[in-house]
């Protein structure tokens, strides 16, 4: 490459170059939480794409941080540009745990955990469960959903979420499965199982393929 | 958007209007190529090397890390003033594996590998093979680097060759538990030196 296009590369205005042969992740949009109730994502608002322009979202969460002590974080998925959130789910949820004394939660161990997950459900998903709530304490991770446009195949989705656990602990939550409807996804919700989202940033972006 | 920047959203060739905010998508930042280096270090400030604000999560890929000495371990640890990497870490650490002779599986926890607040570097591998097609693999994130409110949330999974030859898929999930900015990485084996293989250090923009 050479001239405009080559010195653009990597800056934040002009013209660049399609990448060659895809495989990019776009930035599509960040919600900011200010002691908000829910973040939602919807196909069409404030920029949000959530639709076949994209096979692979992914959310990533940086210093999500609960309002209250000891509390879930959950999302939940909609077919109806968010009017609704109660996509049927199956998933399945473990956790690898280790507290700060070592002593602690029998020195640290991982395992599956029955209270988590969804068999056929149509609640909130946990993402982690029992955050703290104090000054330092937060979450971070990501979340990968497939396929949300297929009006033919169910929704998978894959999460790997880090928790700062209330009682000073450290949680390695994983969940994954699926939105069990072949009608579109098109918007994504986030909450708290209780209080809010006093803090942090959930960014969406796109996978180009 | 309209005409030309439009049409050619997500496809693979043609012009695209950039990213708002500088680019928004992964960075490559710097990549180290081990050569039985005792340390490979990622110092914001150093070397081209970004650590700071600039990006909100920062991924560490792995690609055929190869040990001097078999049986070895290799990790991370953290520095928050560039020269001492002691950073306190709580850290959780469990693998899957699966021998070449398909005689042993195993999902376990290891307790001698995790720490609880310990300062000591956090490993990555362990009894990893060296012989000559022996290698780690992976990736590990790391969130919010530069935060002076919270401890350093941290999530790895890599896969490697175990010196008795099992396939070994690690996870590793942690803090370091500190509201002092990151400010480096060092990569460095328990005993010997890294022989051989790269680390690439990416930025994820969030605008």
């Amino acid at each position: 490459m050479s001239g405009i296009i080559a010195q653009n590369i990597l800056d934040n205005s002009g013209l660049i170059k399609a990448p060659a042969g895809g495989g990019a992740w776009n930035f599509i949009k960040k919600l900011t939480a200010s002691a908000s109730s829910d973040l939602s994502f919807v196909d069409g608002t404030s920029d949000v794409v959530l639709d076949s322009t994209y096979k692979e979202y992914l959310f990533t969460f940086n210093n999500i941080h609960p309002s209250n002590d000891g509390v879930g974080f959950l999302f939940n998925l909609s077919e109806d540009t968010g009017s609704s959130y109660a996509v049927t789910k199956m998933s399945t949820w473990f956790q690898a745990y280790h507290g700060e004394s070592d002593a602690y939660v029998g020195g640290g161990g991982v395992a599956y955990n029955a209270s988590y997950d969804l068999a056929q459900g149509t609640g909130t998903q946990y993402l982690s469960n029992n955050a703290g709530n104090g000054n330092d304490e937060s979450g971070s991770g990501y979340l990968k959903l497939f396929g949300l446009s297929s009006t033919t195949f169910v929704k998978h989705w894959i999460s790997n979420m880090n928790t700062y656990y209330f009682q000073d602990y450290l949680q390695n939550d994983f969940t994954a499965g699926y939105g069990n409807t072949t009608s579109a996804v098109d918007a994504v919700q986030f909450s708290m199982t209780a209080g809010n989202i006093d803090a942090g940033d959930i960014c969406l972006y796109g996978l180009t393929t | 958007m309209t005409g030309i920047i439009a049409q050619n959203v997500g496809r693979t060739s043609g012009l695209i209007k950039s990213a708002g905010g500088g680019g928004g998508v992964w960075t490559k930042i710097k990549t180290l190529t081990a050569s039985a280096d005792s340390t490979l270090d990622f110092i914001d400030g150093t070397s081209d090397v970004v650590l700071d604000s600039t990006y909100p999560i920062y991924v560490f890929k792995f690609i055929n890390i190869h040990l001097a000495t078999d049986n070895g371990e290799w990790g991370i640890n953290f520095t928050t003033d560039g020269t001492n990497f002691n950073v306190t870490k709580t850290t959780a650490y469990w693998y899957a594996n699966h021998k070449e002779d398909d005689s042993g599986t195993a999902l376990d926890y290891s307790t001698s590998r995790d720490l609880a607040q310990g300062t000591a570097l956090q490993q990555l591998g362990a009894d990893v093979g060296a012989d000559n097609d022996q290698s780690t693999s992976g990736e590990l994130m790391l969130f919010n680097p530069s935060s002076t409110t919270f401890v350093k949330h941290f999530i790895a999974n890599t896969n490697y060759a175990h010196a008795d030859d099992y396939s070994i898929d690690l996870y590793v999930g942690g803090y370091a538990n500190t509201t002092s900015a990151i400010t480096g990485a060092r990569f460095s084996a328990v005993s010997g030196n890294i022989d051989a293989g790269t680390i690439k250090l990416y930025g994820i923009g969030d605008s």
